[in-house]
């Protein structure tokens, strides 16, 4: 192809890094739930639509300080992930995924509802210090809504990656995601821990929200990039924190040029096409996770 | 309590047990085919609607249901279904030979995916088939030249034996007649071999592997049946819709269906009727809701799909054996009346059931 540069081709794929990491972030909700739970989290997307409407309401609304309404967002959020689960998940404990599916799927619905309800339909933006700012590298320009996006997933990351070392609370976490029976005899608060995975998923989640509210307008239905987190979850192998963003930059990535290179409608099967071929080259993912049993 | 006196083996598979339900059974039918005297067109329209729905839901709980197989992506043999009807049907087939067509093309692709996703099990199958739905759903809308895309494809007018189906009592009594037909195809089906391998797959994928039931051959079947059932609730329901395009097929419609399952009570072929009047009627009756709510939170327009995601969680939470469940609990209420013992319908939980370990 003409016309096809190395500036342009690495502008494409710093934009599809910075979308990937959205995924990738969502995708990391669903993973922390499922590998210690084995609930897999539909309303994921959901409820990084209310953090990214909370902070909206904190940050524009009240006029908090831009750091500390995030943090307040993210804490809020946390806060709901662990009365979420020890209201309404923990009830559905031991039963079949299907059930668990379907609950989630509810509760997306309802946030949704709510979120419509209680901050209306119409779009809003989301004000932020570096807003239409951006850096321009050689011929590459990045924005600085990308460039925190880039950031802030790096910096998550790490942060997690240390808990889950070094921490009592987060090897607790690993120990119960391992085996539930054998963490409970060893004195792991399993149910309390199970609520703060769900915290911390949540937090996450508001985390991804606020990261992509100044890019996309906060909507009760933006929650619907969830399906999309999925694919790069289970491109990932759903239960290995690594893959889900590795998951998520593959799917970000490849729709950016699927969008620029190919004819309209490829952007949008692009994350669908892939993974349906992942499926049936690896179904059990990049990093597997399941192994058979012997009977 | 009835107890039953057998004389014969057959007895043991009888559709209908014995003559209290040979006459409920009867007075159900004799009133459906009596509804169009006694109910005005909007109502019968409505009935309609439901047994279309009720169809499709018999296809979903096949697969669900009876095999164990979740599917997120049902709306997508719907719009197979309902689009090969309507292009066969503009081609100049006559109705059931268009209809039989629609019903093939749908169980084939369902075969398709079903043989796609026999590697696959549990939430990865849940997530292939939603993604089928979504690839569906982008190529419908891509493909002009077949589908018209998103300016749409009206939806022929169909002449049954020569005579044109205009009047809504004409579309009700035949989606009646297929309701009829595939209800009583479905549950042949599950009293025979193959519905018993069916069963057995859902219950334990490893000791029906055991006992020599081909897993793979019986999980394709099973996609190919639920699918081409849908794909015949699909070519009616595009007679309902007039006009095709592909925001008619959206996720939320794959979502509806299998609330339609939950609802009604999976594993149950009444459930589905159950599911499909609940589904179909709740509308009407959030429209009723509506004018007695203030208007501030009965004119918001996301309020719809709210209602149907908290029922959705609240049946998951307290009655997951869904309305047909409660039914039988009522009805074996009165039956032991006064031994009735709750724990005798309490659920088993299955606690550290992993999916890693297979």
């Amino acid at each position: 192809m003409e016309g096809v540069t190395l500036s342009q081709l690495l502008q494409v794929l710093v934009n599809g890094l910075a979308v990937g990491c959205i995924y990738g972030l969502i995708a990391l909700g669903f993973v922390l739930v499922y590998k210690a739970t084995e609930m897999v989290n539909f309303a994921q997307g959901d409820l990084m639509m209310l953090g990214a409407f909370v902070a909206v309401t904190l940050i524009g609304d009240v006029g908090l300080p831009w750091v500390l309404g995030l943090f307040m967002s993210v804490l809020a959020l946390a806060v709901f992930g662990y009365l979420l689960d020890a209201f309404v998940l923990r009830r559905v404990l031991g039963e079949p995924q299907f059930a668990v599916v379907m609950l989630t799927i509810g509760l997306g619905f309802i946030f949704r509802a709510v979120a419509g309800l209680v901050w209306g339909y119409d779009p809003r933006s989301f004000p932020t210090p570096y807003t239409g700012k951006s850096l321009r590298v050689g011929e590459v320009v990045v924005s600085y809504e990308n460039l925190t996006i880039l950031l802030g997933t790096l910096v998550l990351c790490v942060v997690l990656f240390l808990f889950f070392r070094y921490t009592r609370l987060g090897i607790g976490m690993q120990a119960t995601s391992q085996n539930q029976l054998a963490a409970y005899y060893v004195g792991i608060p399993v149910k309390r821990v199970f609520s703060l995975v769900w915290a911390i998923s949540a937090g996450v989640a508001a985390v991804a929200g606020i990261l992509l509210a100044p890019v996309s307008l906060v909507q009760p239905g933006m929650g619907f990039i969830g399906i999309k987190a999925f694919a790069a979850a289970v491109i990932g192998g759903f239960g290995s924190i690594p893959g889900a963003l590795l998951g998520g930059w593959i799917i970000g990535v490849s729709e950016q040029f699927a969008g620029v290179y190919l004819p309209a409608g490829f952007q949008e099967m692009a994350a669908y096409g892939i993974l349906i071929l992942a499926l049936i080259l690896r179904p059990e993912g990049l990093f597997a996770q399941i192994q058979r049993k012997k009977v | 309590m009835r107890f039953l006196f057998k004389t014969h083996y057959n007895q043991d598979i009888d559709h209908l047990k014995h003559g209290g339900d040979r006459f409920w059974y009867g007075l159900l039918l004799v009133l459906v085919a009596a509804a169009p005297a006694a109910l005005g067109t909007f109502y019968l329209g409505e009935l309609n609607l439901v047994m279309i729905y009720a169809i499709a839901g018999v296809g979903l709980m096949l697969l669900v249901g009876y095999t164990g197989q979740v599917s997120l992506g049902h709306a997508a043999f719907l719009a197979i279904g309902a689009y090969t009807h309507s292009l066969l049907l503009g081609a100049g087939l006559p109705f059931l030979l268009s209809i039989a067509a629609a019903v093939l093309v749908t169980a084939l692709v369902g075969a398709g995916v079903g043989w796609i996703a026999l590697r696959m099990t549990g939430i990865y199958l849940a997530i292939a088939t939603l993604a089928f739905a979504m690839l569906t759903e982008q190529t419908i809308s891509r493909a002009e030249w077949l589908t018209g895309g998103f300016r749409g494809l009206a939806v022929p007018q169909a002449s049954l034996f020569g005579i044109p189906l205009t009047q809504g009592w004409q579309h009700y009594y035949v989606t009646l007649a297929l309701l009829v037909v595939t209800l009583l195809a479905a549950l042949n089906i599950l009293r025979s071999s193959t519905g018993r391998a069916l069963v057995a797959i859902r219950d334990s994928e490893i000791s029906a592997e055991s006992v020599g039931i081909n897993v793979a051959v019986y999980k394709t079947l099973a996609f190919a049946l639920s699918a081409g059932i849908t794909g015949l609730a699909g070519a009616l329901f595009a007679h309902r819709l007039g006009y095709l395009s592909p925001d008619a097929f959206t996720f939320l419609i794959s979502l509806q269906l299998l609330l339609m399952v939950v609802v009604g009570g999976v594993g149950s072929m009444r459930g589905v009727i159950f599911g499909a009047l609940f589904i179909g009627f709740l509308p009407q009756l959030l429209a009723i809701a509506r004018d007695t709510l203030p208007a501030q939170i009965a004119q918001a327009p996301g309020l719809e799909p709210g209602i149907f995601g908290l029922i959705l969680v609240l049946v998951i939470l307290f009655e997951p054996q869904g309305i047909f469940g409660r039914w039988l609990k009522i009805k074996s209420y009165f039956q032991m009346f006064p031994l009735y013992r709750r724990a005798t319908h309490r659920r088993q939980k299955t606690y550290l059931r992993t999916e890693r370990l297979r």
